[in-house]
């Protein structure tokens, strides 16, 4: 891996953002998650988007239908793949009925307690990290190595520690959400920070901004474009940790909810599991993308940045 | 006492193959408080160079620079700065930038405020108060910078080519209007520029540099009355002896770094 300018704390090859916590984080860049913004008559753009719409159903409804057939068929064994019938069964059952650990919703409030809150501060650490060591050489020098050491092992065996040593709690959960989360948001505010325009810089101090003023007023907002990339990605990290942490050991959650239907075999309620997630984290990634349009409201329209996956 | 004073000033940068290069070299150059002196030069010849030393962005590698008799050691905030590239907040409203001067002295936002809207009147960009500079022109959004660098009422000015991003009629119509806000606190000035008659129509004093590495080549004293209508002044016949002196030192200069620049293409390729 090669070392990138910035004294070496920041790795520089563009690689798959999917959250596999095996390999080290690695940047974000701004704009990867950034939607191009069309500049279509908003009549043709209205149909366009109902067409694409039909389409995608379409195709969920093709998929879902050649696996109930295959199911049906005996081509697929539902013992070990379930089926879509079988799934939705179990939705409706945990919702009516409940789960063997009580209500869904609580399995559902406790999971995304956890992810929730270890969102929040592994990104406010995050940033704050990045920042400091960002704007303060010496601080970069001293932890750099360190952090990058940290970064490089597979953060996912904490959590049979944390399980060990915080309980079958919330706690050990949320803290392994946070140490997953930190580090991407660590990394890019970092990156962030030393990309500042130094002109900018130049203007707030000659304007009379104190070096606190040119972090706050200058850096931070500047920076944001960068950070606020990192957290599309790491809500779903947060969730990883929250779910791995039930797998290894909780009293609630989606994650036990999981587990337990893995242990008696039941894969329909694996993959129902599997689908509130995926619900859980398009509703965050909607979310954030909202507080990233009214942060960055004083962005230009993107006219880079490829075609998004929305 | 001078309000800026270059002794003997020396930049060297270090570059990336790890030697120096000379950017400016024995650069003496004075500017009395309340004067407006222009500087003109061929490009890379280290204009702007010249101004990160007198603003303390950047120290000289050997020679003195004064501001007010005092040796410059770091940034003065009695100096002001408008900067070649736009420099302009993008994540702040018009407003919030021209009032951002004011706030970071310790005005109260109200206070900053009702004086930013001031200022933006005088660059007549009043309504525009709420936009990001984003949705600014280019000659908007120098008028923008030059609103928050004025608001600090700086005893220095530091202004890098501000209205290269103009059309030449607004460009005129800006000069003007800098001539009348110049004239209400008079600042010592060191005014950078491609333009020799915009150089001519404003300063007291036009400072010609060599080609890089970039010194003194010749001053020449501008004495046309005052107050001066940039759009009619050049039509006086003085001006137009001025421009042909003050041509006569610069082309030479000017040819000299484009031989340069065009020598190295040719053995690069
Ligand atoms: N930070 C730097 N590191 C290395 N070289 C530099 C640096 N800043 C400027 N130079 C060099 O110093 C020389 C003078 O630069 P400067 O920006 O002062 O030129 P200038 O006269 O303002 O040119 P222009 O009219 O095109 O703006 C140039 O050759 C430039 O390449
Ligand atoms: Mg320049």
């Amino acid at each position: 891996m090669k070392d990138s300018t910035a004294g070496g704390l920041v790795q520089d090859s563009p690689t798959d953002p999917a959250p596999t916590d095996a390999t080290p984080t690695v940047l974000t860049r701004p704009g990867d998650a950034k939607p191009a913004r069309s500049r279509v008559r908003p009549g043709a753009l209205l149909h366009r988007s109902w067409v694409l719409f039909l389409l995608r159903t379409g195709i969920v409804v093709v998929l879902l239908g050649a696996w109930q057939i295959g199911v049906d068929t005996k081509a697929i064994d539902k013992f070990f793949w379930g089926e879509p019938v079988g799934v939705w069964q179990q939705l409706v059952d945990w919702v009516t009925i409940g789960t063997s650990q009580g209500s869904l919703l609580d399995q559902i409030l406790v999971t995304l307690e956890e992810a929730v809150l270890g969102f929040v501060i592994g990104s406010v650490l995050g940033i704050v990290c990045g920042i400091a060591l960002g704007r303060i050489r010496l601080l970069s020098e001293l932890f750099g190595p360190f952090l990058k050491a940290a970064n490089s092992i597979p953060r996912i065996i904490l959590g049979s520690i944390f399980t060990v040593a915080f309980g079958f709690g919330v706690q050990s959960k949320i803290i392994l959400a946070v140490v997953l989360v930190f580090f991407g948001v660590f990394f890019n505010a970092f990156q962030g920070t030393r990309e500042v325009d130094r002109n900018l810089i130049a203007n707030a101090q000659l304007l009379g901004a104190s070096r606190w003023r040119v972090t706050r007023d200058v850096v931070l907002p500047s920076a944001f474009t960068w950070i606020l990339a990192s957290l599309h990605i790491s809500f779903g990290f947060a969730l990883i940790g929250a779910l791995v942490g039930e797998i290894l050991g909780a009293n609630q959650g989606l994650g036990l909810l999981i587990r337990s239907s893995q242990n008696n075999f039941t894969m329909d309620g694996v993959l129902a599991g599997m689908v509130l997630v995926a619900v859980i984290a398009l509703t965050a990634e909607a979310l954030i993308t909202v507080l990233e349009n009214r942060l960055l409201r004083w962005r230009p329209p993107q006219s880079h940045g490829g075609a998004a996956v929305k | 006492m001078a309000a800026i004073e270059l002794r003997s000033a020396t930049k060297k940068f270090a570059t990336a193959d790890g030697g120096t290069y000379t950017a400016l070299k024995d650069i003496s150059l004075t500017v009395e408080d309340g004067e407006f002196c222009a500087v003109v030069g061929p490009t890379g010849c280290g204009k702007s160079t010249t101004l990160t030393l007198v603003s303390g962005l950047e120290r000289a590698s050997a020679g003195a620079v004064l501001v007010r008799g005092e040796p410059v050691t770091g940034i003065d905030t009695s100096t002001g700065f408008v900067f070649q590239q736009d420099a302009v907040f993008p994540w702040r409203s018009v407003l919030d930038n021209v009032a951002a001067g004011p706030t970071y002295r310790g005005a109260r936002r109200s206070e900053a405020h009702a004086l930013a809207r001031d200022w933006l009147r005088r660059v007549g960009l009043t309504g525009f108060e709420d936009r990001y500079p984003h949705q600014l022109s280019g000659g908007m959004r120098k008028r923008v910078a030059l609103a928050q660098t004025l608001i600090n009422q700086p005893r220095v000015l530091l202004m890098d080519e501000p209205f290269s991003a103009l059309d030449v009629q607004t460009r005129a119509i800006m000069s003007t209007e800098l001539l009348h806000l110049w004239d209400e606190t008079k600042p010592a000035v060191i005014f950078v520029t491609h333009d020799l008659e915009e150089a001519i129509a404003l300063a007291d004093k036009v400072v010609v540099l060599t080609a890089g590495p970039g010194t003194v080549k010749a001053e020449f004293r501008i004495d046309l009355p005052r107050p001066r209508v940039v759009q009619e002044i050049r039509f006086d016949p003085r001006f137009t002896r001025l421009y042909e002196q003050i041509w006569e030192a610069l082309r030479s200069e000017v040819q000299e770094a484009y031989d340069r620049t065009t020598r190295v293409t040719q053995v690069a390729s």
